[in-house]
């Protein structure tokens, strides 16, 4: 019965092999990399003795293939798993597992520019990886963007795996990017909020949320995206758990939201974040809570002008622009209100395309121009910081 | 250096400037302006090769009332509600309405009544991609009763565009069909089956009378997927569907199912004879996922 209760617990997704049926009979389960910690944690409480009967099962099937070696790279060309990044299809939709190959592959390929760095876990455990591209130096200036952070917003998480292939393709080509490297770091985040990626995947495509759960409510999930303590409990956020926009209990209650809190302020050398979402076209900036103006609203609102101009030079894609609570709607607890209230001045959110034809369910021939002309108004932004230090 | 000038044009502008892009006569001259309507010309180079910022425009608070700001929320949200009553009035399986943009807009209090918004917008039809100038006028009731927004609009090039042969296609394959045709559109990858974009197109349109009866100046909808069509007995010549379809409402950031049940034929367009908004389940979360 104690076993039941491994049965019960769907956030480890478990596989069993051989079911508990009759008492001591062994049951045989299949235990996904990121439980592994949390089942063997329950198992271990509650006084169950197991063995570990196959370490690694990816390997296993791999090493027992009878295919000969053309058999096998058809084989592989079927299941379409890139052997490095050069050959990822970024005009496709992936699942969390080909963009956590992705990165991996990426660093391997690019020992002296990229590195991985996990700066914390999400409410199932899965790795919270954020690429680092960096020249050198020492806790250098540094600029942030994240993607992802809601999870049906499926065109942000694609667009940040091209950005990060584009930035390793760009260095010592592209003079703009180079001078920036070659001074600043640049962080990415890609899926930011892995818990809710799955869900998408595999349950729900229009899960927006985290996955943590509710106490005394049926309804799972806080909204990242009003976690954040800037105006945390104002107009502009959802009290009740049940709704998309729920606050959470408080601020910072959500492990993918406090892992970049704690980065960010432990790195201490931010100088732009960029938070990236999905659909509607616009460019904003803070704030969200408050209709007090920023103080550096002019500057704010000539970048991003300059920005969108360049992103629709590309395709004549119409952005707006201006700040979050007049462009958008009021919104409390975001991440950019926070950031911006933490030093970083050159603090903007992106909400991609489209208007609303497609909406979060973007064709996936879409992703690469949406990243091209991203890049773009991305560059704007990098550009500008990198050329007032402040 | 070059940031202290910035700042001196910031303050002699800010103070004459208006809300709104305006354009920079000197900039025309460029080269890289595009004929595209919708781009901007680029600044001038001021300092060598350094391009400046120049910071012309001054971000007003949201305006409610009056002459609007046609790039924040109130306009947009109006218009929003006139593109689905567009889709209510001519939409079909061959001809999508989309707001392409808004130019301006004046809202004013009616006492006791609601509030009016004056409107000039641009709308494109998605199938042929044709773009219309319209003017608007959208009225928000106020009050207990929860009644939808009324609409008057001019639009009337899309509308003439052909699409008669196409429909009557349409229409003569699916008569004497009845089933259920298939589960979301587009699926989870933005993919759409040729063969069943015009249903598509037909839920689209027919969820825009769900659109336009629960738009307040606090939403704005889009269709978020069909999740799934039933075809049910031809009848009265009418071809009669049984949608399943997920709203999206930015506001709130809600996925809203609703069912609809409509009729539809080339003479007499979509014709709505039951709505449902559907409770969803999402609150339960099954234990089994697979």
């Amino acid at each position: 019965s104690l076993v039941k209760g491994l049965e019960d617990k769907s956030e480890f997704e478990l596989d069993f092999w051989r079911d508990a049926t009759e008492v001591d009979t062994p049951v045989d389960v299949r235990v996904p990399f990121f439980s592994l910690q949390s089942v063997k944690m329950y198992l271990e409480s509650q006084g169950i003795e197991y063995s570990t009967i196959i370490e690694d099962l990816d390997l296993l099937s791999r090493l027992d293939s009878n295919l000969s070696d053309q058999e096998e790279m058809d084989s592989a060309a079927r299941v379409a798993e890139p052997r490095n990044t050069d050959n990822f299809d970024f005009s496709r939709y992936h699942t969390i597992n080909e963009i956590y190959s992705f990165q991996d592959m990426l660093v391997a390929e690019n020992p002296n520019l990229v590195s991985k760095l996990v700066i914390g876990q999400s409410y199932q455990g899965r790795p919270l990886n954020v690429l680092k591209f960096s020249t050198g130096g020492a806790n250098r200036p540094a600029i942030w963007i994240d993607t992802g952070i809601h999870s049906r917003e499926w065109v942000t998480q694609a667009s940040g795996t091209w950005f990060a292939k584009k930035i390793v393709t760009d260095y010592g080509r592209d003079p703009a990017l180079t001078a920036i490297l070659n001074k600043m770091d640049i962080f990415l985040e890609i899926v930011t909020n892995p818990d809710g990626f799955y869900f998408t995947h595999n349950n729900n495509r229009m899960w927006r949320k985290t996955r943590s759960p509710n106490p005394g409510s049926n309804c799972v999930g806080v909204d990242p995206n009003r976690n954040w303590d800037a105006g945390f409990g104002g107009a502009g956020a959802s009290g009740n758990p049940c709704s998309e926009t729920y606050r959470g209990p408080r601020a910072h209650s959500e492990s993918e939201v406090r892992s970049i809190v704690d980065f960010v302020k432990s790195h201490g050398n931010f100088k732009a974040f960029v938070s990236i979402h999905a659909y509607s076209q616009m460019l904003l900036y803070p704030y969200g809570y408050t209709n007090t103006p920023v103080k550096d609203q002019a500057e704010l609102h000539a970048l991003a002008k300059k920005a969108i101009t360049d992103l629709a030079s590309l395709y004549g894609t119409r952005y707006r622009y201006g700040s979050i609570i007049n462009t958008i709607y009021q919104a409390s607890g975001g991440t950019i209100d926070w950031t911006y209230n933490q030093g970083i001045k050159y603090s903007y959110t992106f909400e991609l395309r489209d208007t609303g034809r497609y909406g979060f369910i973007l064709p996936a021939n879409q992703i690469i121009p949406t990243a091209r002309e991203t890049w773009l108004a991305l560059m704007t932004i990098m550009d500008h910081t990198f050329k007032n230090p402040y | 250096m070059g940031f202290g000038i910035i700042v001196f044009l910031a303050v002699i502008i800010g103070v004459l400037g208006s809300p709104g892009v305006t354009s920079r006569p000197e900039a025309a001259a460029s080269a890289d302006v595009s004929a595209h309507p919708n781009s901007v010309p680029e600044t001038p180079e001021i300092f060598g090769q350094e391009k400046v910022l120049v910071l012309e425009e001054v971000e007003e608070d949201v305006m409610m009332t009056g002459e609007l700001n046609p790039n924040q929320y109130p306009a947009q949200r109006a218009a929003k509600v006139v593109q689905h009553y567009l889709n209510t009035c001519y939409g079909s399986p061959y001809r999508v309405i989309g707001l392409n943009r808004v130019h301006s807009g004046n809202a004013q209090d009616v006492t006791d009544s609601g509030r009016k918004f004056q409107l000039e917008i641009s709308v494109q039809d998605f199938i042929s991609n044709k773009t219309e100038k319209c003017s608007a006028e959208v009225f928000f009731p106020s009050g207990g009763q929860q009644r939808s927004p009324q609409v008057h609009a001019s639009c009337e090039e899309l509308p003439k565009i052909n699409t008669q042969a196409q429909e009557e296609a349409l229409y003569q394959k699916y008569k004497t069909n009845q089933s259920r045709l298939s589960a979301e559109l587009p699926d989870s990858f933005g993919h759409i089956d040729p063969d069943m974009e015009p249903l598509w197109h037909l839920g689209t349109v027919a969820s825009s009378f769900i659109m336009l009866n629960e738009s307040t100046e606090n939403t704005l909808y889009n269709m978020a997927q069909v999740a799934n069509i039933t075809q049910l007995a031809t009848e009265n010549e009418q071809l009669k569907f049984d949608y399943h379809i997920l709203l999206h409402e930015m506001v709130s950031q809600e996925i809203i199912h609703w069912k609809l049940l409509f009729t539809w034929s080339p003479p007499a367009g979509v014709k709505v004879l039951q709505m449902e908004q559907l409770p969803h389940s999402h609150h339960h979360e099954p234990l089994n996922t697979r």
